[in-house]
């Protein structure tokens, strides 16, 4: 197996936490934060649910101390606050000392004040102050400064739901090289009207708690979210005898080249993606010890994603189970949410269960993990999957 | 490590730029703020139908990318990496406003899906069947350097052999007219043979698709070689200089040995002294060229900028519209980039005569 690169530290907020304890300990005890909508102004509150963050934009501005004219979208916040988490993880108190860049990825960005304030710009001058706010790069750029980070590699990445893997995979790739000592990397999605209506447009939004891998599936419900993990160079770790959380040990990303919003029926794509993970993690599927499945109850990826596990794992496939039905399909972020609780699973030998499942699919007999198990963990493969055919594969290991 | 080539090039610009044999024979002068792209026959690329549906940026986005190929005698690609400050913005502002206006109700998907970012990469996947690796960056100014950075690497290591790289936006008229409330874009309609000497504030927007095949295999036709690429979210106007001859060092070489200055002005008062750092520093004495007044500012312009960067490699010429300054020397070796917007996201990119 591959050395990997090491992950000194991670922080998350989402709809079972606003921190890595609090996520932890909802994911043990099978408590969901899918909910009604309370914070959106839409049409569409009493019919769909979704998997929010308690707080407040103003609550969550007074904890980064923000001012009043401050203008931060959600994505920008939740971000700031994951990162900041991930930061103090990884005690790193002096950002300056090393080469530290930061990958974040979005789909929404700033989104939730571009469509509140959409034809107000034209009127008002009082919110135009969020207009820069809008674009994707925005957000990251904010969580930089929260952090501290100047005059270095500071990207973001966008592509749709796997987003947050990929971010996972280049700042991984970005140490490996050395281009980098250390960098934080990671995604952040707000709830926004426009994500809601769209994959309502889509037809692929469930009216009830999401029901991963189950044969009446409904559709997905979505969540806002932001996750981030520290990576660290070998050297780096050597030299401040770091603690290390896990290894980022197998990525791999690969498109299905099929739909622009569906995955192909034999999950060509997600195939491909888990093949390319394991090839550069140096291991064979017999060696991972459970899997994190996108999974996000549709019934269009849980088929193709199934699929796909059966094309790589055959007749062996490890436990496997979808944390979705806990956090809602977090978008951008889910690659990195994810990833949070495939280290926690290493770290405490604990297979989170797959809420909500109670029929298998008829299309194979693959049943998922449904109970909290205890089980030796050495590796965990995780999988994100998006529109643009987007498939990608990320391994963990201790 | 390998060397890295630009070997083909594709370009939907403000000029007259989709015809590879051309290099800005003809120059189209504007007098706006606001400036669109010279668009080819798309006929001529996609069947009209697949056309019809595509918006503009995947339009562009797909046919500079054939034109990239089709230099570069490929079908098929390793990997497909694209740069986007805002993707196919015009359907993200046809969703929003289909929600605003109907309140959420009467709602179809086909904008929502074509606001995703990452649309044009994964519509170039779709139309080649392309199942390698698939990357979008959305960064600001730094979008497209993101996905170059990133295909670099990947070359260097011979991860790949040939990947396909871009930079594109689109034009949309409600993120248009909002940036010219916050003066982001000029109050003034402005000639742009006079935008670089402009004692305004604010850019002309514009639009574009530039898109070019990387290689680690030097081919007779390739363009130039690319020797490195370099981000800095922050950089004070002060330490620019002082960064830039430490990303010089670390590739050997020194001021001295830059040929050509491709400089990122964008007649923006405010902004453009970060270039004058170097236009009256270090490079004062180099030859100076820009390109914004031909193609407007947007998140991936220096795309337009890197595809100018290969055709004077390539040619040895520099046509006298981009032209900052009258020297002139003979036998360009090496090529570099600055650019920034607003004053963030900078970056460095390195091109050599091959």
């Amino acid at each position: 197996m591959s050395t990997g690169v090491a992950i000194t530290g991670m922080g998350i907020i989402s709809a079972i936490g606003n921190n890595v304890a609090e996520n932890y300990s909802s994911l043990l005890e099978g408590r969901t934060g899918i909910s009604h909508i309370s914070k959106i102004d839409t049409v569409h509150k009493g019919s769909i649910m979704v998997g929010e963050i308690e707080f407040t934009n103003g609550e969550l501005e007074a904890k980064l101390g923000l001012g009043p004219n401050n203008n931060y979208s959600r994505t920008a916040l939740l971000g700031a606050i994951a990162a900041k988490e991930a930061l103090e993880d990884a005690k790193i108190t002096n950002i300056k000392a090393y080469r530290t860049g930061l990958i974040s990825s979005t789909s929404v960005g700033g989104m939730d004040m571009t469509e509140k304030f959409y034809y107000d710009y034209l009127e008002s001058e009082d919110n135009r102050r969020y207009i820069e706010g809008h674009h994707a790069g925005d957000s990251t750029d904010k969580i930089a400064e929260q952090l501290g980070i100047d005059q270095s590699l500071v990207t973001t990445i966008s592509t749709a739901c796997s987003s947050a893997a990929n971010a996972i995979m280049f700042g991984a790739r970005l140490i490996k090289t050395g281009k980098l000592d250390r960098v934080i990397v990671g995604g952040a999605d707000c709830l926004s009207k426009f994500t809601i209506n769209g994959f309502n447009t889509l037809m692929i939004l469930s009216d009830t708690y999401n029901t991963p891998f189950d044969e009446n599936r409904k559709g997905l419900n979505l969540g806002e979210a932001a996750a981030y993990l520290v990576l660290e160079s070998e050297f780096l770790v050597k030299k401040e005898k770091k603690k290390v959380l896990g290894y980022v040990v197998g990525y791999g990303n690969a498109n299905d080249a099929y739909h622009q919003t569906a995955s192909s029926e034999n999950g060509d794509g997600a195939t491909l993606a888990m093949e390319k993970a394991l090839a550069v993690a140096g291991l064979e599927p017999k060696d991972i010890d459970y899997i994190n499945a996108h999974g996000t109850a549709t019934g269009n990826n849980d088929l193709s994603e199934g699929r796909a596990i059966i094309r790589v794992f055959g007749e062996d496939v490890p436990e496997f189970s979808s944390t979705k039905a806990y956090t809602g399909h977090t978008l951008a972020a889910a690659g990195a949410i994810e990833a949070v609780y495939s280290i926690l699973s290493l770290q405490n030998n604990i297979i989170y269960p797959n809420l909500n499942f109670k029929t298998p699919m008829k299309e194979f007999s693959l049943i998922p993990q449904t109970t909290l198990k205890e089980k030796a963990l050495n590796t965990v493969l995780s999988n994100s999957l998006g529109f643009g055919g987007n498939c990608s594969t990320l391994i963990f290991s201790k | 490590m390998e060397k890295v080539y630009i070997n083909s090039i594709g370009s939907i610009s403000a000029q007259k730029t989709f015809d590879n044999n051309d290099f800005l024979e003809e120059i189209v002068t504007y007098q706006d703020n606001i400036i669109p792209v010279i668009e080819p026959n798309y006929k001529d690329f996609i069947p009209p139908a697949a056309a019809r549906r595509m918006a503009k940026g995947i339009k562009m986005g797909v046919v500079a990318s054939k034109i990239a190929l089709e230099e570069a005698n490929l079908t098929d690609i390793d990997a497909i990496i694209t740069g986007t400050g805002m993707g196919c913005v015009r359907d993200s502002e046809k969703f929003v406003t289909a929600i605003l206006d109907n309140n959420e109700q009467f709602l179809t998907p086909t904008s929502f899906i074509q606001s995703t970012h990452n649309t044009v990469a994964g519509q170039i996947a779709l139309g080649i069947g392309c199942k390698g690796y698939n990357f979008t960056y959305v960064h600001s100014s730094v979008s497209f350097e993101s996905a170059l950075l990133d295909a670099f690497m990947q070359l260097e290591l011979k991860e790949a052999e040939n990947i396909l790289v871009g930079g594109v936006d689109e034009s949309g008229d409600h993120t248009n007219a909002i940036h010219k409330l916050i003066q982001h874009i000029k109050p003034e309609k402005i000639n742009s043979k006079e935008l670089l000497h402009s004692k305004t504030g604010g850019a002309v927007f514009g639009e574009g698709a530039n898109f070019f095949v990387l290689s680690n295999k030097k081919q007779d036709y390739s363009y130039a070689q690319l020797l490195g690429i370099k981000t800095y979210n922050t950089l004070a106007k002060s330490d620019l200089v002082a960064n830039l001859e430490v990303f010089l060092k670390e590739k050997n070489l020194t001021f001295g040995d830059i040929d050509v200055l491709i400089s990122g002005n964008n007649g923006d008062i405010d902004y453009d002294n970060y270039y004058s750092e170097l236009t009256n520093g270090p490079f004062k004495d180099t030859q100076q060229v820009a390109y914004k007044h031909l193609s407007g500012e947007f998140n991936t312009a220096s795309a337009f900028g890197f595809w100018l960067g290969a055709k004077i490699l390539r040619t040895q010429h520099i046509p006298s519209p981009v032209a900052l300054n009258p020297i002139k020397i003979k036998g360009l070796e090496n090529v570099l980039l600055y650019n920034q917007y607003r004053g963030k996201n900078h970056s460095f990119t390195l091109l050599r005569r091959c």
